[in-house]
C-alpha cells in the first residue's frame, strides 16, 4: 500500500507529540524542560538533510541519464528541504534565546554553517531560474547541486566538529552515545526522526506530482 | 485515513487524557496533570492533525487532476 508510509509518519509524529511532553527527561540546569525541543527541533533538521540527499540522488540520476522527471524530482526535493530549514532555524533561534541567552550567535559554527548552506541552496534556485533551456538547466543545476550538497555537509557536519560549538555532540569527535540523550529520550527521539523524515517525503511526493501535472499541461 | 477513523482517534485521545487526570494527586508526576500539560498536547495534536487533513485533501485533488489529464 503506497499510503502506508504516510500513515506511519503521522502516527509516529503524533506519538512524539504526546510522549515528548509526558515522558521523563533528565533534570538539567539552564535547559530545564526545553530539553524536550530535541524531539521537535532536531528531527526537522534530519528531514532537511534527508531531502537534500534525495535531491542529490536525483541530480546524479539526471547526469547519468537525462529526463525531466529526475530533474524535477531533484528540484522539488531541494525545495522541501529548504522549507524545512526555516522552522529549523526559527525553533533553534527561539530555543537559543532562552538557553544561550541570544537569538543568534556568530560564535557557533553550526549556526553560521546553516546560514551559509541556505544561501548555497538559494543560489541553486537562482541558477535554475536563470537558464531557459530545459536540458541545459537540468545538467548545470545537477552539477551545482553536487557541490551544494558537499558544501552543506562540510558546513554543518564537519566544521562544527573541528571547532568548539554550543551545540551538544559537536566540538571534538562525538558519537551518538555522547548526546545528552538517556534511554527514555531515545524512545521518543528516534521515532520522531523517522516520522519527520517520512513526512518530508510525503510533502516532496505531493509537490512533485503537482510539478509533473504542470509539465504535462504545458506540453 | 478517513474522517471516521480520525474522529475515533481524537475521541480515544480525549479519554486517555481524562483517565490520566483522574489518578493524578498522589503521584509525583501528577504535577503534569495539574499543570494542564495535557491541554497543550491536545492543542498540538489538533494543529498537526489539521495539517494532515489538509494534506490529504490536497492529495485527493491532485489524484483527481492526474486522472483527468490521463483521459
Amino acid at each position: 500500500m503506497k499510503h502506508l508510509y504516510k500513515l506511519l509518519s503521522v502516527l509516529l509524529i503524533l506519538y512524539t507529540l504526546v510522549y515528548g511532553m509526558l515522558g521523563s527527561v533528565p533534570r538539567l540546569d539552564i535547559l530545564n524542560e526545553t530539553i524536550r525541543n530535541v524531539y521537535y527541533h532536531v528531527p526537522i533538521w534530519f528531514a532537511m538533510i534527508f531531502m537534500m540527499t534525495v535531491s542529490l540522488y536525483f541530480s546524479l540520476k539526471t547526469l547519468l541519464n537525462y529526463n525531466h522527471l529526475n530533474d524535477s524530482k531533484a528540484f522539488d526535493a531541494s525545495v522541501i528541504g529548504f522549507f524545512f530549514s526555516i522552522p529549523g532555524i526559527a525553533t533553534g533561534s527561539l530555543w537559543a534565546r532562552y538557553t544561550w541567552g541570544t537569538w543568534w550567535t556568530f560564535q557557533d559554527p553550526k549556526l553560521n554553517g546553516v546560514a551559509v548552506s541556505i544561501l548555497i541552496y538559494l543560489a541553486y534556485f537562482i541558477l535554475r531560474a536563470s537558464v531557459d533551456d530545459e536540458q541545459k538547466r537540468a545538467r548545470l543545476s545537477a552539477v551545482y547541486n553536487i557541490f551544494a550538497f558537499v558544501m552543506m555537509n562540510v558546513f554543518i557536519m564537519v566544521l562544527p566538529r573541528i571547532t568548539d560549538s554550543l551545540h551538544p555532540g559537536n566540538g571534538g569527535n562525538p558519537a551518538f552515545g555522547k548526546y545528552d540523550l538517556d534511554n527514555n529520550m531515545r524512545m521518543v527521539f528516534y521515532p520522531a526522526v523517522i516520522g519527520w523524515v517520512l513526512f518530508s517525503y510525503w510533502l516532496f511526493e505531493l509537490r512533485n506530482r503537482l510539478t509533473l501535472l504542470k509539465h504535462e499541461i504545458n506540453e | 485515513m478517513n474522517k471516521r477513523s480520525l474522529i475515533l482517534f481524537l475521541l480515544s485521545l480525549s479519554s486517555f487524557f481524562a483517565s490520566a487526570q483522574d489518578n493524578g494527586p498522589q503521584m509525583a508526576d501528577g504535577m503534569r496533570a495539574d499543570g494542564k500539560i495535557y491541554v497543550v498536547i491536545g492543542v498540538l495534536s489538533i494543529v498537526f492533525i489539521s495539517i494532515v487533513v489538509f494534506l490529504i485533501l490536497q492529495e485527493r485533488k491532485i489524484s483527481r487532476l492526474e486522472k483527468q489529464i490521463k483521459k
